[in-house]
């Protein structure tokens, strides 16, 4: 039986060293090596990226919501991609959904948000003075940075970023004479996406690497919060994706530069047939969906870890089914591997393969359905805060359960004839993925936002962005279930060809309108962001008077999180009200043997246990009880 | 006793390993998937027809051998180093490192072989994926080397003994993993091509 050993011995030996080194600008800001100044890294990369994507579903939405405007004034920041009829350019619209695709699912909400929390409240709430490998997490963030650089430039090439969908389905994206945006712009987003996948891979392999093996004393798996459970599990699922999408495009760029034919088939370019044979490209949709299926939950779970832990505090209530949250979650996770053909009901596979990937699918909503009760019923009758992370906490659950609903539809393979490709897709996967995730990752951001700056941000500000966003986001993603019913495909520049969409004009415009207004409202949020990290007031060391760890640091951790040891683990995270304590939560670090007034019988029984073991040994108290704040 | 203490109130240090080695093993089970996702790949187009059938080079055998060969070079290093025996330590390490070098010379002519049964890269993807197959057990392997050849040097310099075994075993266990990898992919070739 393993224990620890020698790592025991590095470890403090690491812990002395770090108290003493003095960083520079460089060491302590650019590349440093403290998962805190890590985190704020991603945290800065993912707004600024989300910034980018939305402002590219605004310039696409313009020409989905008003296809007749003349749409000039965009010249200035579009150059050659408005003609000069006014109209946006075709091949430039296939572009800007594909970014924005691209964009919010990596960089804004596997890199923003996993980056940002798992690095952040990893070490934090598990009692670490850091990950297990500062380097290879600096080393994570700088692939990500040189990812972003890379995809960034690709966006003004002039033929264009890539252009076949967030997917890039081959044959479209393996033959660069098939759209000009699988020229240069496509064999830039596969050297992107292969850096991102680097960054990951390190970081994900860094953070599984320090929940297990560098948690705190007392601080068994059974007493994690959920948002480390959340954390871990999204890791596991991108060790074990992530590399299945690098086989997908490492294959696809063979076929595009040179010359195979895994993918590539039987094609005619102007009527001369190209030499590939054999390929096929329902085997890049499978390589593909192996990863994008499991890159949504990667996208979602992060972001219910968050709720549970947001709406536990804000309730003043333990999360109701503490273990049957994890259950779910490695319920979620082992069948995220198994469903991902549900994208392909209509590649035109057997009907019978079809079937089987429909039943594993519908079993899937059962866990996720088991989380929203548990929100719901930790909501009930709790003492409710409502502070903006309660809120979006709370609007990510309405979010989950509307778009989760529609995603039993999307499983049925029969229904999904119809519904595959349309805006009903569309409406499912924002509300569930990009609403969820999204405002998963606002709660977050406005829950600890304390720890991260030591200020609190603008508490009436969080009101106004978070009703502006939630009404906004229903506005702009509702009405596409209706358009998606009626067959209004996906990705179409426009509809304008055909007479049966004309019901839809004014649907359509009132869904731009809703988003213009939903983009600008996230100004409000950067305000409040930027403007509270300098001039905010003072956050106290615990504002929202939660049980877990990372608030038992100073206002401003240094790197090494406490100085002085570190603290050992004693309760789970959930002790909120309970009945008979004197306040109503109960800190981790708080022994048992100093709450009787509180504790439960069984809980009784072992303080009595280790009165009577300390008695026969003639053992003085373990340091950190009679340190209890 | 045992039993009494496995109720103590909380405070117990959890079991954990040292962060790098377990980090190594993450980092082979990403490498495991990558295959997993090639091996797969390989089965499903496999049975949509259109297959090149051709002789595997029999050079494999060859390099097989080789690289089993060269884990137990590793497995006697490893040995030597936690009796402090140093200087086998340093031969076996020379050896594993030579022995890998072989594999990679033998994989180079496994690729001559196949251009000589006109078989290519470009062309039927029976042939394409044998190349990548190949190509990225020969590319992980290298790093394999490269990583023999730091230990190689920290030996050389005296750094590796019985106290700091650490970097050491990761680059034994990630060894084994590569001829268990190669010896994987060689069964599969074997009854599947």
């Amino acid at each position: 039986m393993a224990v620890a050993n020698v790592s025991a011995h590095d470890v403090s030996n690491h812990d002395h060293h770090d108290h003493e080194h003095k960083d520079n600008f460089i060491t302590k800001y650019i590349f440093s090596t403290d998962h805190k100044m890590i985190a704020k890294q991603y945290l800065i990369s993912g707004m600024f990226w989300a910034f980018i994507g939305g402002l590219l579903s605004v310039l696409f939405r313009l020409q989905l919501g008003f296809p007749e405007m003349d749409l000039s004034f965009l010249r200035p920041i579009l150059g050659g991609w408005i003609d000069s009829a006014g109209k946006l350019d075709p091949n430039f619209y296939l572009a800007l959904v594909t970014m924005h695709g691209t964009i919010m699912v990596f960089f804004v909400l596997t890199a923003g948000l996993s980056g940002t929390f798992s690095n952040f409240l990893i070490p934090l709430q598990i009692g670490a003075r850091d990950m297990a490998s500062g380097f290879m997490n600096m080393l994570s963030y700088w692939f990500f940075f040189i990812s972003g650089v890379i995809m960034f430039a690709s966006l003004f090439l002039e033929k264009g970023p890539a252009a076949g969908g967030w997917v890039v389905y081959p044959p479209l994206s393996a033959l660069e004479q098939a759209i000009p945006g699988s020229g240069l712009g496509m064999t830039l987003w596969l050297i992107a996406m292969t850096f991102f996948i680097a960054s990951s891979l390190m970081g994900g392999i860094n953070y599984i690497t320090t929940v297990i093996n560098l948690r705190t004393k007392g601080m068994s798996f059974s007493r994690l919060p959920l948002t480390i459970w959340a954390f871990f599990l999204t890791a596991v699922i991108g060790l074990l994706s992530f590399p299945v999408l690098f086989s997908a495009a490492l294959l696809l760029v063979f076929d595009r530069s040179f010359g195979t034919s895994f993918y590539l088939s039987d094609i005619y370019i102007g009527g001369e047939a190209l030499p590939n044979t054999g390929g096929s490209a329902v085997l890049y949709q499978h390589l593909f969906w192996f990863l994008g299926h499991p890159e949504v939950y990667i996208v979602l779970l992060p972001a219910l870890g968050i709720t549970s832990e947001v709406i536990a505090t804000n309730s003043r209530k333990p999360i109701f089914g503490y273990k049957a949250m994890i259950i779910s979650m490695l319920g979620i996770t082992i069948l995220s591997f198994v469903v991902w053909a549900h994208h392909m009901f209509v590649s035109g596979m057997n009907p019978f393969l079809g079937s089987i990937f429909m039943f594993l699918t519908l079993i899937i909503a059962v866990p996720s359905a088991v989380k929203v009760f548990n929100y719901l019923t930790t909501l009930w009758r709790g003492n409710l805060r409502f502070t903006p992370g309660m809120l979006f906490s709370i609007g990510l659950v309405s979010f989950f359960i509307s778009g989760g609903l529609t995603g039993i539809f999307l499983g049925n393979s029969a229904i999904d004839i119809q519904l595959h490709d349309t805006y009903f897709v569309v409406a499912h996967f924002h509300l569930v993925m990009g609403a969820a995730s999204f405002f998963g990752m606002m709660a977050g951001v406005y829950h600890w936002f304390p720890k991260m700056f030591g200020r609190m941000m603008d508490e009436k500000l969080g009101h106004v962005h978070f009703w502006l966003t939630f009404v906004g986001v229903y506005m702009v993603f509702f009405p596409m279930h209706y358009i998606g019913i009626a067959g209004f495909p996906r990705r179409y520049y426009s509809w304008t060809n055909f007479s049966f969409t004309d019901m839809y004009t004014d649907l359509n415009m009132f869904v731009s309108v809703a988003s213009i207004i939903t983009f600008v409202a996230q100004f409000i949020f950067i305000f409040n962001f930027f403007y509270s990290m300098y001039k905010g007031r003072k956050a106290s060391l615990n504002p929202w008077q939660s049980n877990t760890l990372e608030w038992t640091t100073p206002l401003h951790p240094a790197h090494g999180n406490w100085p002085g040891e570190i603290p050992s683990v004693y309760r789970w995270p959930y002790d909120y009200s309970k009945p008979g304590a004197k306040e109503d939560f109960i800190p981790q670090t708080v022994p048992l043997s100093a709450t009787p007034e509180s504790n439960l019988p069984h809980e009784n029984k072992l303080v009595q246990l280790e009165k009577e073991i300390m008695a026969e040994e003639g053992d003085v108290l373990v340091a950190n009880e009679t340190k209890e704040s | 006793m045992e039993e009494r203490l496995a109720f103590v109130e909380g405070a117990e240090q959890p079991l954990s390993m040292h962060p790098k080695k377990f980090a190594l093993w993450l980092f082979i089970v990403s490498v495991v998937m990558v295959f997993a996702g090639m091996t797969s790949a390989y089965i499903v187009r496999q049975s949509e027809g259109n297959w090149l059938e051709f002789d595997l080079p029999n050079v494999f055998w060859y390099t097989s051998g080789i690289i089993v060969l060269s884990s137990l070079s590793m497995h006697w290093s490893y040995l030597a180093a936690k009796k402090d025996n140093f200087n086998t330590l340093k031969l076996g390490l020379l050896i594993t490192t030579l022995l890998g070098i072989s594999f990679l010379i033998g994989q180079w002519y496994s690729w001559e072989a196949l251009v000589a049964e006109d078989v290519y890269f470009v062309g039927n993807p029976a042939g394409s994926f044998m190349y990548v197959f190949t190509g990225l057990h020969a590319f992980h392997l290298i790093s394999g080397v490269i990583f023999l050849i730091i230990v190689l040097i920290s030996s050389l310099r005296n750094k590796i003994h019985s106290q700091n075994l650490p970097q050491l075993e990761m680059c034994v266990t990630y060894w084994h993993f590569l001829g268990g990898l190669w010896l994987y992919l060689f069964m599969f070739l074997l009854l599947n091509h």
